[in-house]
């Protein structure tokens, strides 16, 4: 049998029913997902509009989320002042567990929750953590699987520097 | 020519068992439904007198130590 033959069919079925959001699609929009911020209190969801976001999916029981929230505090620190939002989003189920999550870590930056689970479906999330960083026309330029420490660091802003540069 | 019949009878079979594997109807657990399995109780190595039972029983059957930590629970992050 053919070798192409075979990658071929491999690539068709592991592909099949898969509907992920990729690099270069729209992102789906935060409020239409009924997403809420988890500060509660009728907080407003961060405004993205014209921003360079990174959206990052976390959940209180995934160690490695956990270890990427004091290298987004960074990432926020050195580059909200030009134009850049993290927007945080939880997928737990259970709300109070999510809001213990972020009171303890007490991050610069909006954490959001998912309590329908509505949007981590829509943009079927690959891995845990996994972030989505959009262009300042709310495009996905870049998707980044779980958290690898000084090397996703790097990664994510060597993406930054290059989105914040785009003028228009 | 039977070469040809049989490579794609081989093809044809390979379709039909990976289109079961893509279907919809297996139970796929969703990085973001992995709370239970991220929990403590699933950890292999919670209980250390049972993890030291498996450890020497694993040693004795298989004359081989150790190599056998995995961090973590089952969330499957990362």
């Amino acid at each position: 049998m053919r070798p192409g033959a075979v990658g071929a069919l491999l690539a068709l079925t592991s592909a099949a029913g898969r509907t992920e959001v990729k690099t270069g699609d729209e992102f789906p929009a935060l409020a239409r997902a009924r997403i809420v911020n988890l500060a509660g209190g009728g907080e407003a969801l961060p405004d993205l509009t014209g921003k360079v976001v990174l959206v990052d999916f976390w959940a209180s029981w995934c160690a490695p989320c956990k270890a990427s929230f004091p290298v987004m505090a960074r990432l926020h620190a050195d580059y909200a002042a030009r134009g850049f939002v993290i927007a945080a989003v939880s997928i737990d189920d259970k709300a109070s567990a999510a809001a213990a999550f972020a009171k303890k870590m007490a991050p610069p930056f909006a954490t959001l929750l998912d309590p329908e689970k509505k949007l981590v479906q829509q943009v079927d999330v690959p891995a845990m953590p996994a972030s989505y960083l959009l262009d300042r026309h709310g495009r996905v330029r870049f998707v980044h699987q779980g958290f690898h420490g000084d090397a996703t660091e790097r990664e994510l802003r060597q993406h930054i520097e290059t989105l914040l540069a785009e003028k228009d | 020519m039977k070469t040809f019949f049989l490579a794609a009878i081989s093809l044809l079979g390979c379709a039909v068992a990976f289109s079961g594997c893509a279907s919809a109807n297996l139970a796929r657990v969703k990085p973001w439904e992995r709370a239970t399995l991220a929990g403590y109780d699933m950890r292999p190595d919670r209980d250390p007198l049972h993890a030291a039972m498996s450890e020497h029983t694993f040693f004795s059957r298989e004359a081989a130590n150790g190599g056998r930590a995995v961090g973590g629970s089952g969330c499957g992050c990362n």
